[in-house]
């Protein structure tokens, strides 16, 4: 699938709209161009963005947009959507609880809400309420600390009891033998994004702005002069440019590697599942809190759910069955209606697990190169907020105040950002 | 995916617990840098392809295991005792 013009022709800038809906409805909608073209690479950029995954074409957008930067170009070794952008649940929130994070997915949450109308696409944003469920005392008083954090910072937060808990999500099972609800966590801004609507929202506003979106253009070594990145080699060509930015995701070691660098990442393997489609059922979502699974439902009526990754290295883009009957036996225990769903699909995506649980987004002791990785398996909700500081770290050669904890150097210097206080052990964050 | 333990034989991945990359080595304490303490506790190589890990089998013999396994497959190549391969490690040490 791709879905560039055949050309390096410009496009004439239709603007997405109810009238350019009408005036296609009744010429049959043969009119549509491709949302973004297809170029030949040049020689030479003011700015390279390696991965073309929501936090690259993110990135390259608010480039142009916010530094006026236009000579920028995105590679992408597949074609845009393939990577974990448009493998992932679509859940966005921004409940976190430590100083470091908190501002960063606030900032993301902010530019969600006006993302549609910034980048004129229809990404399907819907702030249907994100539910986190506490089973015990001890996890209630974690998620008053979690709640009151939030609020601190400005954050919705909200804790409900057992009672607003059944009034709000009447279908769940609150007398399980072993882990009874007992109420929950609830921000009412937090929901889903239709995650493959992000990518091509950000590549053809992008494009619109001068971009170059590069599919099928695979980056197979960093070429580094004098202690300065000064180009790629690729599978389309050799690119020289002044700034090059990595936002690889699942792949980040392996591009990192390209330049010499190690990196505090393993890649894990993290599976989804979708059922078949049935009735509006689930009106928000659901994360239960005595194991790893969260639930939500499509607009096409499946039940969208996952839970943990698998637990072990790997590229292997598919996880194996313990993990997929962990997800199921927290199904039942959270919703036993779940039984009687057939499961259509399931796929696995790369994590780029840190060591702390928490991203990157920074400089490398290589001048010119940037860094944008560690992103976990919550790095959808981050997409804005990660292109848009990683813009500011390029384009400005600095940090900016959102993601100025975000430092590669943070496991050397002890600054860690654990929200789960797992130590150095990615499978366990 | 299913690990052959050298001493209860096959069995599901869910039996054996993962603690990550056999080949970081614990600095010694009496004269290792920051950068080696960083390096052990933070910096992973991260194959994609042959990766030497550590798993335990926490729901069988409770040995530790190095196992050698294709990231990009899944594969199993290798399984040795996690004490056989330090006591070689030891030996060949000067
Ligand atoms: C099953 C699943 C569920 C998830 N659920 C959620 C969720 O509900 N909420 C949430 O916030 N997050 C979620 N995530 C995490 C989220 O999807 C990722 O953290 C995020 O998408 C990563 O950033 P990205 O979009 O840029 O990655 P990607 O889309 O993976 O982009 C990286 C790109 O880099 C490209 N690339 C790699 N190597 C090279 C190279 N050498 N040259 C050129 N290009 C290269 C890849 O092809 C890829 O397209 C989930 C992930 C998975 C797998
Ligand atoms: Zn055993």
């Amino acid at each position: 699938m791709c879905r560039g013009a055949p050309t390096g022709r410009r496009l004439p800038t239709v603007r997405y709209s109810i009238s350019s809906l009408l005036g296609q409805a009744i010429t049959g909608n043969r009119g549509w161009k491709p949302a973004w073209r297809r170029t030949e690479p040049k020689p030479v950029y003011d700015a390279l963005i390696v991965g073309g995954g929501g936090h690259g074409l993110a990135t390259a957008y608010y480039l142009a947009k916010e530094h006026g930067m236009a000579n920028i170009a995105v590679l992408e070794k597949g074609w845009i959507g393939s990577g974990n952008i448009g493998r992932n649940t679509t859940l966005i929130r921004s409940n976190y609880l430590l100083p470091g994070n908190i501002p960063f997915y606030e900032h993301s949450m902010k530019l969600w809400e006006g993302l549609e109308q910034d980048i004129n696409y229809n990404a399907m944003v819907s702030q249907r309420g994100l539910l986190n469920l506490y089973h015990s005392d001890a996890q209630r008083d974690a998620f008053a600390r979690r709640g009151n954090a939030m609020r601190m910072h400005g954050v919705d937060a909200e804790l409900l009891d057992r009672e607003e808990v059944r009034a709000f999500v009447p279908y769940l099972d609150f007398d399980n033998g072993r882990f009874p609800i007992q109420g929950g966590l609830i921000q009412r801004r937090g929901g889903t994004v239709r995650h493959d609507a992000v990518a091509w929202g950000y590549a053809r506003a992008a494009d619109r702005l001068g971009v170059d979106i590069l599919e099928h253009c695979e980056v197979t070594g960093i070429d580094v002069v004098d202690g300065r990145a000064v180009g790629v080699q690729t599978t389309r060509g050799a690119i020289r440019a002044k700034k090059i930015g990595l936002a690889a995701a699942g792949n980040s070691s392996r591009v990192a590697a390209l330049a010499g660098l190690r990196l505090p990442i393993e890649s894990h393997v993290l599976q989804a599942f979708v059922s078949e489609g049935v009735k509006p059922l689930i009106d928000t979502v659901v994360t239960f809190g005595a194991g790893h699974f969260y639930i939500s439902q499509s607009d096409k009526g499946g039940l969208v759910f996952g839970g943990d990754i698998d637990g072990y290295n790997s590229y292997a883009w598919r996880g194996n069955l313990p993990m997929v009957e962990d997800v199921a036996e927290c199904g039942m225990a959270l919703m036993p209606m779940l039984g009687r769903l057939r499961v259509v699909r399931s796929w696995g995506g790369l994590m780029d697990m840190s060591m702390d649980g928490s991203p990157i987004i920074d400089k490398t002791p290589i001048d010119g190169l940037y860094l944008n990785c560690g992103w976990c398996y919550g790095g959808f909700k981050a997409t804005p907020a990660s292109g848009w500081c990683f813009a500011h770290t390029i384009a400005r050669d600095e940090l900016h105040a959102f993601n100025a904890a975000m430092r590669l150097d943070r496991f050397a210097t002890g600054h860690l950002i654990d929200e789960r206080g797992a130590g150095n052990r990615p499978n366990l964050h | 995916m299913r690990i052959p333990c050298v001493y209860c034989g096959e069995r599901g991945h869910e039996e054996f617990a993962y603690l990550g990359d056999a080949t970081v080595q614990r600095p010694d304490a009496s004269s290792a840098t920051a950068a080696e303490w960083h390096d052990y506790g933070y910096v992973r190589d991260n194959p994609s392809g042959s990766h030497r890990e550590l798993w335990q089998h926490v729901s069988g013999c409770r040995a530790w295991l190095v196992v050698t396994r294709d990231t990009r497959t899944h594969a199993i190549l290798s399984v040795e005792a996690a004490r056989d391969v330090a006591l070689s490690r030891e030996k060949a040490a000067p």
